[in-house]
């Protein structure tokens, strides 16, 4: 048996669109490797190298953004959805220097796809899109019709994964999904909480041989998964983490921030490249 | 201004404990006042019975509806951020009117009471069974891989077809179950309702293909065959990955 989709979800998502030139979606395939932590700090280095940065909570409702940035909005994206809110007011300034759409907890229930949930997701995204030189969006995990949908309407998607097995899997496993139902050639992967140099290039490349291996023949067109960065293990994460801040700003100089900056080096490269 | 202090004593007396105790004597947990047994620590015995009564289906034994949804509730919550495969089943007894019309509520009530029974033994003690309506049972099972769904759901409905229920001097009865199962939605933020709601949609099913059946909502597979495990993890080097000896993750699966 394979990809049983459930009598919940009628359509599997497809390309919902064509994928959108400024917005980069931040995914993983099991939660709680890190992407809430990416996202933040990759905007808030983006921001210090001159770029115009909202991040948009796509998790809508798990991505715990209020937490990491700790702002507490009282208008939020389920607002916006609701009619109760405009974009305009539900749009924050972080920390970081750059800006913010929170879910807010009253998301209660998106593990549907409803029409109405897309249409206004994507009315969001492409009211933002003009505004900004940068839309980053912190997906779920997983494959949920939801995290499909938003990472459909990215040109550039940042698979955040960990050294440790299950995350290696289940990254390879929506990767697989990501080519298969969303014609993707290409997926930049970040592999967080590194123990050594070097190793996340050897997990890229392992990863591009099991893709070449078995699905890029299926598919009949080439696929790559270019290896954009480590983020090496450092307890300053934790710690910033705690304090609500942003490790970027906080402490630049420690290994992670110093990883991260990298990272925004080289996203900002892709996508000048891109639009170039 | 006086304020009552912790050490001042509790008057059972001004207390109208009567009701309580009646309700714990009912369900054969004593509610009577023990020798030398303190009033702080009597009425602790009192508070936690009737905790405890809220909480059971009295026929049963097993937990009621509220206690049902309170577990739910919180499994939910935990699957959205930890991606466990949480199975949900919803049981209801076939033709159970039939039952009670033909051998009388007393039947039937034998017949509810053994089903729970054999429902307690089947299960884990991390799982949960609850008596969700008048003849429509659930089990809320954590940890269960969705491989292993249908093979636990069947062994269900066989153990209580194979019971054989006496409910009166040498008389026996049979019965049968249909159940529907659904899984937690993985890392997304739902509702119990709608969790509910998809497996009573396979229970449904499940009576209309015919009764005595499982019906699964199957949840969507990240499919990772061993193969393309054993390329990804043969040539790693096995310094960033966790000593062996260390349980096997269980947030991916394997399909057959
Ligand atoms: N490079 C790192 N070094 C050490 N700890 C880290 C690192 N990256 C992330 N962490 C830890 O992992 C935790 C989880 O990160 P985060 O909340 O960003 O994950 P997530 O993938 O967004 O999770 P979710 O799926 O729940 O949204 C952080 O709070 C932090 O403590
Ligand atoms: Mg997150």
């Amino acid at each position: 048996m394979n990809e049983t989709v459930t009598p919940a979800d009628p359509q599997p998502v497809v390309m919902a669109q064509n994928p959108i030139g400024k917005v980069v979606a931040v995914t993983s395939g099991k939660g709680g490797v890190g992407k809430t932590f990416v996202s933040a700090n990759l905007a808030a280095a983006l921001a210090r190298r001159g770029l115009r940065v909202l991040v948009l909570d796509a998790d809508l409702g798990l991505a715990n953004l209020d937490v990491v940035l700790n702002l507490y909005p009282k208008l939020t994206l389920h607002d916006v959805f609701t009619g109760k809110a405009t974009l305009e007011e539900a749009i924050l300034p972080a920390p970081g220097g750059f800006s913010v759409l929170l879910a807010g907890s009253g998301m209660v229930e998106y593990s549907r796809l409803t029409p109405e949930v897309r249409s206004e997701f994507l009315r969001v995204v492409h009211s933002l899109v003009p505004r900004y030189d940068v839309v980053l969006l912190d997906t779920g995990a997983g494959i949920s019709d939801v995290v499909l949908f938003a990472v459909s309407l990215a040109s550039e998607v940042l698979m955040v994964a960990t050294p440790e097995p299950t995350s290696l899997t289940d990254a390879y496993a929506t990767i697989k999904v990501l080519a298969g139902q969303q014609q993707r050639d290409q997926v930049r992967l970040i592999v967080n909480q590194t123990s050594r140099a070097g190793s996340g290039l050897a997990i890229t490349r392992q990863l591009q041989q099991v893709l070449d291996r078995f699905v890029v023949g299926a598919l009949g067109r080439p696929f790559t998964l270019a290896h954009l960065g480590d983020i090496p293990a450092d307890p300053e994460v934790r710690q910033a983490v705690m304090r609500r801040q942003l490790l970027v700003k906080s402490l630049p100089d420690s290994p992670a921030a110093t990883a991260i900056a990298q990272i925004a080096h080289a996203l900002k490269e892709k996508l000048a490249a891109k639009s170039g | 201004m006086s304020s009552p202090s912790a050490a001042q004593p509790v008057d059972l007396q001004a207390l109208n404990l009567e009701d309580a105790r009646a309700l714990l004597e009912h369900d054969a947990q004593n509610g009577d006042r023990e020798a030398g047994e303190s009033a702080t620590h009597y009425l602790q015995r009192v508070i936690d019975g009737l905790c405890d009564l809220s909480l059971k289906d009295p026929l049963t034994g097993l937990g009621n509806r509220r206690h049902f949804h309170a577990v739910l509730g919180r499994s939910i919550e935990a699957v959205a951020r930890t991606g466990d495969s949480v199975l949900l089943l919803l049981l209801d007894i076939d033709h159970f009117k039939r039952i009670n019309d033909t051998h009388g509520h007393h039947a039937g009530d034998q017949v509810l009471r053994a089903i729970a029974a054999c429902l307690a033994r089947c299960v884990r003690p991390m799982d949960t069974v609850a008596r969700y309506g008048g003849e429509e049972f659930a089990l809320i099972l954590p940890h269960c891989r969705p491989g292993f769904g249908l093979v636990v759901a069947e062994r269900v409905r066989e153990a209580i077809a194979a019971l054989t229920i006496s409910v009166a001097p040498l008389q026996t009865l049979r019965a049968t179950v249909s159940v529907g199962g659904a899984y937690a939605p993985e890392w997304v933020r739902s509702t119990a309702e709608l969790w509910i709601e998809r497996a009573d949609q396979q229970l449904y099913r499940a009576k209309a293909e015919g009764r005595n059946r499982v019906c699964l909502d199957q949840p969507r597979e990240l499919a990772v065959s061993a193969e393309e495990k054993g390329l990804l993890f043969s040539q790693l080097d096995l310094d960033e990955l966790p000593p062996p000896g260390v349980p096997a993750p269980t947030a991916h699966r394997v399909n057959a």
